[in-house]
C-alpha cells in the first residue's frame, strides 16, 4: 500500500485498560475499525460497551493502551481535544437535544461555533439533513414537541451536519417505544449504504444483519468474539455469546 | 398626612436614589455570580478552589461587615476612590459592598440551576466539539438560568431591602436616611412609615411577580 489515507485504519485501539475506582471496566482492548467499516458491539448490561463508545471520543479517559484516530493518538484536552470530537460524531440512548434550542438550532450550533461556517450556509445544509432523516417540517420546534424517534433522527442529523469521520451510536433505539425503533434504524442503514464509518451498540439483530460488516461480542470488560453477523448469530463459538444470545432471542 | 407630603419631596429623592442603587447593584451582582458559578464548576482545580473560598467565605460574613469593609478597608486604609465627589464616591462603595456580598448568592442560585440540567445536555454539547466554556454559555448557563428565575427575583428583592442596611451603616443619603431625619424631625409617624413600605413595595413587588411570570414562560421543556 502507498501512503494513501484510506489504507489506513480509522481507529486503532491496542490494550486499551479503564478502571472506575475497583472497577475494571475495559481489559485490554484490541480493536481496528476501518474506514467504512460498520461495527456493532454486543453485550450484556454492564459489559462496558458505554465505555468503549465514550473512550473513543475521550468522553471516557483510559487508563493504559493507545487510541489512535486517524493515525494520531487522542489529544488530551483543550483546542485539539474539542477538535477531535467535532470529527467523531456521537448519538446517544436518551438523545440528549438542547432542550433551549429548536430543532434547526440543534442542528446548525455545531457548525456555527465550532467550525464557524456561515448562518444562512449552516441553516441551509441544516435543512437538507433534516430533511434527509424526515423532519424537515419540524425544523422550528422545540425537543420536547417531538416524539422519542423523531428526537433521535434529530440526533443524528445535528452529528452528520459535522461532516464527521465516522458516528458512534450508544443504543439508539434502547429508550424508543416499539414503534419507533424501524424509522430510525432504517435512517441509520441509509448512512450505513453510504459509506459511514459506525460503531453501533446495539441488540438490534435486523441492523446487524442487515447493515453491520462484523460483530463484536463484549462481557465484563473484554472482547469476547468476533465475527461477521451472520456467523455471529447463527454460530457463536464461545458459551458466553451462545448464553447471551439465547437470552436476547428468547424475548 | 400633613407630614407625608410635606416630606414627600425628599422621601422622593431618597425613593429615587434607592431605584438607581438597586438597578445598578442587581446588574453587577448577576454578572459577577455568572462568573462565580463559572468557576464553582470549571475543570481547573484553582478556579474552583478560589470560587469556593470566595462564596464561601462572603456569603457567611454579615452584610454590615462587608459594607464596612468596602467603605473603611478599601476607601480609608487602601485609598480606592472612585470618584472626587464624595457623595458619588460613597454610592460607588457601597454599590461595590453590596453587589459582592449580593453576588455570592446569586451564584448560589445559578449553581442549583445548573444541578437541573441534565449530565447528557453538557455531555452531547462536548461532543459536538464546543470547549468547556462555550458548553457553558450556550449550554448550561442558558439552562440553568431559566430554572432559577423566581429565586434570582428573591436574591434580588432581598437585595433591594439590603440597600436600607448600607444607609444604616451610614454611607449613603437615599431612602432610610431620609428616613432617619423624617423620623427625628416629627417622631415615628404611621403614614411616613406607611409610605415608605409602600415605596419598597412599588419596587419589589414587581420584580416578584415579573420573575414568577417569567419563570413559566421561559420554562425549558423536557
Ligand atoms: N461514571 C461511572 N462511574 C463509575 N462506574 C461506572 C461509570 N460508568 C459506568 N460504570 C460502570 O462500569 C461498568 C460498565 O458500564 P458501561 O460501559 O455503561 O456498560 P454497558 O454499556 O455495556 O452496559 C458498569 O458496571 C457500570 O456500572
Ligand atoms: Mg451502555
Amino acid at each position: 500500500m502507498t501512503e494513501n489515507g484510506d489504507a489506513t485504519p480509522l481507529v486503532v485501539l491496542e490494550g486499551v485498560d479503564k478502571h472506575f475506582g475497583s472497577l475494571h471496566v475495559l481489559r485490554d482492548i484490541n480493536l481496528t475499525i476501518s474506514r467504512g467499516e460498520v461495527l456493532v458491539v454486543i453485550g450484556p448490561s454492564g459489559g462496558g460497551k458505554s465505555t468503549l463508545c465514550r473512550a473513543i471520543n475521550r468522553l471516557e479517559s483510559i487508563d493504559g493502551g493507545t487510541i489512535l484516530f486517524d493515525g494520531r493518538p487522542l489529544p488530551e484536552e483543550g483546542k485539539a481535544l474539542a477538535r477531535l470530537r467535532s470529527e467523531v460524531g456521537m448519538v446517544f440512548q436518551s438523545f440528549n437535544l438542547f432542550a433551549h434550542k429548536t430543532i434547526l438550532e440543534n442542528v446548525t450550533l455545531g457548525p456555527i461555533k465550532v467550525r464557524g461556517v456561515a448562518k444562512a450556509q449552516a441553516e441551509q445544509r441544516g435543512m437538507e439533513l433534516l430533511e434527509r432523516v424526515g423532519i424537515g417540517a419540524q425544523a422550528a420546534k422545540y425537543p420536547a414537541q417531538l416524539s422519542g424517534g423523531q428526537q433521535q433522527r434529530v440526533a443524528i442529523a445535528r452529528a452528520l451536519a459535522m461532516d464527521p469521520k465516522m458516528i458512534l451510536f450508544d443504543e439508539p433505539t434502547s429508550a424508543l417505544d416499539p414503534e419507533m425503533v424501524q424509522e430510525v434504524l432504517d435512517v441509520m442503514i441509509g448512512l450505513a449504504r453510504d459509506g459511514m464509518t459506525m460503531m453501533v451498540v446495539t441488540h438490534e439483530m435486523g441492523f446487524a444483519r442487515r447493515a453491520a460488516n462484523r460483530v463484536v461480542f463484549m462481557a465484563e470488560g473484554q472482547i469476547v468474539e468476533e465475527n461477521t453477523p451472520d456467523e455471529f448469530f447463527t454460530n457463536a463459538r464461545t458459551d458466553r455469546a451462545k448464553d447471551f444470545l439465547s437470552k436476547i432471542l428468547t424475548h | 398626612m400633613d407630614d407625608l407630603i410635606k416630606y414627600a419631596p425628599d422621601l422622593l429623592a431618597g425613593f429615587l436614589k434607592n431605584v438607581q442603587l438597586s438597578a445598578v447593584c442587581a446588574v453587577l451582582s448577576l454578572i459577577l455570580g455568572t462568573v462565580l458559578v463559572s468557576m464553582r464548576v470549571s475543570p481547573t482545580p484553582v478556579l474552583r478552589a478560589a470560587g469556593t473560598a470566595y462564596v464561601n467565605i462572603v456569603r457567611n460574613t454579615p452584610l454590615t461587615l462587608v459594607l464596612a469593609f468596602s467603605a473603611l478597608g478599601l476607601s480609608d486604609t487602601l485609598d480606592v476612590t472612585f470618584s472626587d465627589d464624595p457623595g458619588s464616591n460613597s454610592f460607588w462603595l457601597v454599590v461595590l459592598g453590596l453587589s459582592l456580598y449580593t453576588a455570592t448568592f446569586v451564584c448560589e442560585a445559578l449553581r442549583s440551576g445548573i444541578n437541573t440540567v441534565p449530565m447528557g445536555q453538557a455531555e452531547a454539547a462536548r461532543a459536538i466539539g464546543l470547549t468547556f466554556l462555550q458548553s457553558l454559555t450556550m449550554i448550561i448557563l442558558p439552562q440553568a438560568f431559566r430554572a432559577v428565575i423566581a429565586p434570582l427575583g428573591s436574591v434580588i428583592i432581598a437585595m433591594i431591602k439590603n440597600t436600607t442596611v448600607a444607609i444604616a451603616a451610614g454611607y449613603l443619603a437615599e431612602s432610610a436616611f431620609v428616613m432617619k431625619d423624617t423620623f427625628d424631625d416629627t417622631g415615628v409617624s404611621i403614614p411616613i412609615f406607611l409610605g415608605i413600605v409602600v415605596a419598597f413595595m412599588i419596587i419589589t413587588l414587581p420584580i416578584g411577580f415579573l420573575t414568577g411570570w417569567l419563570a413559566n414562560r421561559l420554562a425549558v421543556a423536557r
